[in-house]
């Protein structure tokens, strides 16, 4: 399995076979609570860098999902639409939002690795 | 409002919410738990099903006496408090003089007092606007130096019941003193949850050794303020703030059953011209119940319009997810024609249209003990 990437806006982004999944943090999950709706992009859209393309809403709020790298959508993940609650219970594996085709495979090895992550998150507390 | 640099105040059991993982956010000018561990959905619907423990002691708590402190505080509200009963409570609005709403209270008869409620965000007005209003020998006292918890579910009497019997005597509204864990308390069978339950005014040097003998009873949990929040919108009930503020009318919010009939007929309150005259001809817009359809929230602001239509014909104040309801929920203000139940809307949530309906409140019926 390849590393996994982070970003300041707390979302996780794996790349393999050439295709980015992109997901949020186990920080951001416990952060918004309970996630009871995602409104995904749809598939074929192209996405800047730091685009808001989907939206997670929890019971308290609603929160933008940002595109952690250019490159066009490919797939989405349409099982959160009947089981949101994944988000919540496996923020890093079921309960992925979208893949990405990356417009610069370069962009991911840039972001920050898991322990860059992990401080940026401390400063945060 | 306290100003955002302001430090914040913490309430008597601040250090408690900590011990129990409380997560702490401003609320009002006060650090309060929005959740504990459990979470919001786990603590909403542990309310509905057993007891949780909430602490508003960011409220404003006041004693009014004197002779004539009932006709005194009819000054500063539409509400019948001359006919309250002693031992009985009520809700009511302050109004200003414009007829807009100024707070939402709860006014209580203790015989030989009167015992309020305000809002925490309003008490820096509503106190200073009754003192303004009263009469030589009437006097507010401010009660800073007390808790106010709330245990609420259908276990809550029940539970509270086994450390002072007599609460159970008591039924919805109805109020009492009695003697808890050493501290001599104050309990309304009230609350804003939709649920049964009571309100507890302890002193604020008792409270936490209070609030740990509740917590101690089987099925009590804490809740925080986002399942307040969650449950007190699935009962169809108003956030001051959101649902009613200075420019929202009685009439508007569809809480004109606040106003006492004899004050129907003598109109003599704050703002009685407007309520008088949208009584008469309707008002131009009016709170509603708003479902949403399918499974996405219409929060707060969202702008509302008749189902196909171009312009808004009003706007969400308060929305989200009702984990009991297990749907979204909404409620906000409709132009006064598209008020009727199951009329058809649009909200406008990130440009796109949500179809909605009006809706019946509350989303989640009541369980007080009549």
């Amino acid at each position: 399995m390849s590393e996994t990437k982070f970003t300041k806006d707390h979302e996780w982004v794996r790349l393999e076979g050439g295709i980015a999944t992109v997901g949020i943090t186990d920080h951001a999950q416990n952060a918004l609570g309970d996630v009871v709706f995602v409104d995904l992009p749809e598939p074929g859209r192209v996405v800047a860098a730091g685009e808001a393309c989907a939206v997670v809403e929890s019971v308290k709020a609603a929160s933008d999902v940002y595109a952690p790298i250019a490159g066009k959508i490919v797939e989405v993940n349409g099982a959160l639409a009947d089981n949101p609650g994944a988000i919540n219970a496996a923020p890093t594996t079921d309960g992925w939002f979208f893949r990405i085709e990356p417009a610069d495979a370069a962009e991911v090895a840039a972001l920050m690795d898991e322990a860059a992550y992990a401080a940026f998150v401390d400063t945060l507390a | 409002m306290a100003d955002s640099n302001e430090p914040l105040l913490e309430t008597p059991l601040a250090a408690l919410h900590r011990d129990l993982g409380g997560r702490m956010v401003p609320f009002a000018g006060y650090a309060m738990p929005v959740q504990y561990p459990a979470g919001i959905m786990a603590e909403h619907l542990h309310c509905r099903a057993a007891a949780a423990l909430f602490d508003v002691s960011h409220m404003g708590q006041a004693e009014l006496v004197g002779e004539g402190a009932a006709a005194a505080l009819e000054r500063a509200t539409p509400a019948d408090v001359q006919g309250l009963k002693p031992g009985r409570q009520r809700y009511g609005l302050l109004t200003t003089d414009d007829g807009g709403i100024l707070d939402d209270f709860m006014v209580a008869n203790l015989g030989d007092r009167l015992f309020l409620v305000v809002n925490a965000s309003r008490k820096h007005l509503d106190l200073p606007r009754i003192e303004s209003l009263l009469p030589a020998g009437v006097t507010l006292r401010p009660l800073p130096d007390r808790a106010l918890i709330a245990l609420q579910g259908p276990g809550a009497v029940a539970a509270i019941a086994t450390l002072a019997p007599g609460i159970a005597d008591l039924s919805f509204m109805g109020v009492g003193s009695f003697e808890i864990a050493g501290a001599k308390v104050l309990v309304s069978r009230s609350g804003y949850t939709g649920e049964d339950g009571v309100e507890v005014s302890v002193p604020a040097e008792r409270a936490v050794a209070f609030a740990k003998a509740l917590l101690a009873l089987p099925g009590v949990r804490p809740a925080g303020l986002g399942a307040r929040d969650s449950l007190r919108l699935e009962a169809g009930l108003c956030l001051y703030g959101n649902d009613i503020d200075e420019t929202t009318s009685a009439v508007e919010a569809a809480l004109t059953w606040t106003i006492g009939k004899r004050r129907r007929t003598e109109w003599n309150f704050p703002g009685a011209e407007r309520v008088r005259e949208e009584l008469a001809n309707g008002a131009k817009r009016l709170r509603v119940g708003i479902r949403p359809e399918g499974r996405q929230p219409a929060r707060g602001h969202t702008p509302i319009h008749e189902a196909g239509g171009a312009a808004p014909i009003g706007e969400i104040t308060s929305g989200g997810f009702g984990p009991s309801l297990n749907g979204p929920m909404a409620m906000g203000y409709v132009a006064g024609g598209l008020a009727a139940d199951g009329t058809a809307l649009d909200l406008m949530v990130r440009g796109k249209a949500i179809p909605a309906r009006v809706a019946p409140m509350p989303f989640v019926p009541h369980r007080y003990a009549r």
